[in-house]
């Protein structure tokens, strides 16, 4: 098969492209904006197709019967792969756009936002004096009404 | 061969077809799109039936996509345990639509839930039957974005803030496993040249232990995400519950199942033997307690059972890293055991939802009195969850400790006592939630009288809606028929446990699906 030309002589500047741009992308990642957090995954991505590429061995004539020798073919099958992981994070990230815009629309920022139910759990545990009956009491009255489309706890 | 195999493609054709159809139809002709869908999933289910009759009767049905042979072309593959995964998940998602169509009735929220609700949640039951049927890595990774692709769309339905927020972390999430998931199919890819599990089954024997090891903690860490398993889980109790009560129900049953079934067939068919056991026991033992501890935590019916979702994934883990039949049956009795307990919980906390007025534990009560349908309806299923004596819960758990004790080794041990413990604190937090809601009388300030306006985070569209005075009946009819669905699994458990025995044996024996998959080859 033509996959084992390849074994042993991975192309370096190929792998170092790989290793910056999946490092970039996981730079990225760890930002608190999802507009970064897009492009990160977008680099990601890249650098993982091309990690596929590295991997399906060295570059060869089209794979197509009489016209390239059978040994010099390059292996078509990582690209047929890389073609489908490309199209599926373009959709995944037009999704994601699409999130961050209604979350600009939302909040005025497309920032990750706090997870207002671990604070409750925190806050509970801080003054957690009384039993739980007259605390769960005095924790009713002290919230305050909840906004319409912010639904209770989890808001 | 039998001509059986050629049904195997059909639980993933009829639905993509099925929402292409309704793609196109749009809002338009609300009654017989309704019937669609449901005749979708009915036809999902019968097909898979025949599949798990065959597959039980014939062996693995195997069909070759465009004809190509074995290791180069596309295989889908319909073994034991693919079969029974594929009927209890097809079984479940046919009751959700139903519950559904029920609450989008009565909710008068129609132009959301047919045009965008539909559609997606049909093609998400392709996406789980893609992966459960796939015969090769690549195959099973696009199931997994197909199903993923449908759940990002179900989890921030209505685009409300709350769904926002929490199908950000949901999305990033799951990307982050996707690409792990990818890198390892590179990877898998340039150390044999194949990405056909039997194929691979056959030449990942040749390479070093130690590239081995690599690729099969790469895979487990990108299933492990899926599965929620314990360092690995945090996204999963904070995405959850602000989806629509049917979207968290299938969610919760299905998609970490799905990460569980990918974990079980790569742990049994490419990697053999028991070099990651020790790791998966450990991390089985705290995603148990971790989670359960969670769950106690919570005032919120919905993150309590997030909570406990993820504790009882680790019983599953537990059962795969056991690495024997008795172990590895337990352990695929439990998941179907599961998928059903825990989307029947959901549904009946989608109905607590409506009639309390809220999910908060702090502000309901009474519920058995003013509903004593409700009361029962989450009282079995809940006891079930914990593993009381006659349910099926509780012969999941028996077998899995049982096949434990049978290991012998000190973590085993351990495993078995973690077990019991997190079987007796989910126990306590569901007799919390049924002391709080249920059994107590009607705190002052509970919501919802019927006619009342319900602050509704279960609704499609995420709008207000109207407590109705009566529960709509396909809502009720569809939670009666998954609780007793789950209560058939133990009036039926001795075949059933039977079944997955020989499924467990089947998974450990190789040879029978590596011959069905390579066998028309030669």
């Amino acid at each position: 098969m033509s996959w084992a030309n390849g074994v042993g002589t991975a192309n370096v500047t190929l792998v170092v492209a790989v290793a910056v741009l999946v490092g970039s992308g996981v730079y990225l990642l760890l930002e608190r904006t999802l507009t970064r957090v897009v492009l990160g995954t977008l680099l990601i991505g890249n650098g993982v197709n091309l990690l596929i590429l590295v991997g399906g061995g060295a570059a060869g004539g089209a794979p197509i019967l009489g016209r390239t020798p059978i040994g010099a073919m390059s292996d078509p099958l990582p690209e047929a792969m890389i073609l489908t992981a490309i199209v599926i994070t373009l959709g995944v990230s037009a999704f994601l756009l699409a999130v961050a815009n209604r979350s600009w629309q939302l909040t005025g920022d497309d920032e990750v936002q706090n997870d207002y139910e671990d604070h409750r759990v925190i806050e509970r545990a801080e003054h957690r004096e009384a039993d739980e009956e007259t605390e769960a009491d005095t924790d009713t009255d002290e919230r305050p009404e909840e906004p319409g489309d912010q639904p209770e706890g989890a808001g | 061969m039998t001509g059986f195999a050629a049904l195997v493609p059909l639980p993933v054709i009829v639905p993509l077809l099925a929402a292409g159809v309704k793609f196109a139809l749009g809002p338009r002709m609300e009654a017989l799109q309704r019937w669609l869908s449901a005749a979708t999933l009915a036809a999902v289910l019968v097909v898979a039936v025949v599949l798990l009759a065959a597959a039980d009767r014939y062996g693995p049905q195997v069909v070759r996509v465009g004809g190509w042979p074995a290791p180069l072309g596309i295989v889908l593959v319909a073994d034991r345990l693919s079969a029974l995964l594929l009927v209890v998940s097809s079984a479940i998602t046919l009751c959700v639509l139903i519950y559904s169509i029920g609450q989008g009735m009565a909710d008068d929220d129609r132009a959301g839930p047919l045009s965008v609700f539909h559609p997606t949640f049909i093609i998400l039951m392709a996406g789980v039957a893609n992966a459960f049927l796939a015969g090769d890595l690549f195959n099973l990774y696009v199931g997994f974005e197909i199903l993923l692709s449908a759940s990002y769309v179900l989890l921030t339905l209505g685009g409300t803030l709350a769904r926002i927020r929490a199908g950000t972390t949901y999305i990033v999430v799951s990307l982050v496993s996707s690409v792990i998931f990818l890198i390892a199919l590179g990877l898998v890819y340039a150390a044999t040249g194949t990405l056909n599990m039997a194929d691979l089954a056959v030449r990942l024997g040749g390479l070093s232990p130690d590239v081995r090891l690599v690729l099969q903690l790469t895979l487990l860490l990108a299933f492990g995400i899926k599965a929620a398993v314990f360092p690995l889980s945090a996204w999963l109790p904070d995405s959850y519950p602000t989806a629509p009560a049917p979207v968290t129900a299938v969610f919760a049953g299905l998609l970490t199942k799905v990460g569980v079934y990918a974990m079980i067939r790569t742990e049994t068919l490419l990697f053999p033997g028991r070099q990651t056991a020790t790791l998966l026991m450990v991390v089985a033992a705290l995603t148990m307690i971790i989670g359960i501890l969670g769950a106690i935590a919570q005032t919120d019916i919905k993150r309590l059972l997030s909570f406990t979702l993820v504790s009882h994934i680790g019983y599953m883990v537990f059962g795969i890293g056991l690495m024997s039949v008795n172990g590895l049956g337990a352990a695929v009795f439990y998941v179907a055991h599961h998928i059903t307990v825990q989307t029947a919980l959901f549904l009946v906390t989608g109905l607590v939802e409506r009639r309390g007025g809220t999910a908060s534990l702090d502000r309901m009560g009474g519920l058995a009195r003013r509903s004593p349908l409700l009361a029962l309806l989450f009282f079995v299923p809940a006891m079930n969850l914990a593993g009381i004596p006659p349910l099926s819960g509780f012969l999941g758990k028996l077998g899995l400790l049982r096949a434990g004790v049978a290991a012998g080794t000190p973590l085993a041990y351990v495993l078995v006592g973690a077990g019991l413990v997190t079987s007796l604190l989910t126990l306590y937090a569901v007799a919390r939630v049924w002391n709080r809601a249920f059994w107590r009388g009607t705190p002052e300030d509970a919501t919802a009288e019927p006619g009342s306006v319900l602050e509704a985070r279960t609704a499609m569209s995420g709008t207000r809606i109207v407590v109705p005075s009566v529960f709509p009946r396909r809502m009720v009819g569809a939670t009666v028929a998954l609780v007793l669905m789950g209560l058939a699994f133990t009036v039926f458990a001795g075949p059933l446990v039977r079944y997955t025995d020989r499924a467990a044996a089947e998974l450990l024996g190789r040879g029978t699906y590596v011959g069905a998959v390579l066998g028309g080859r030669s």
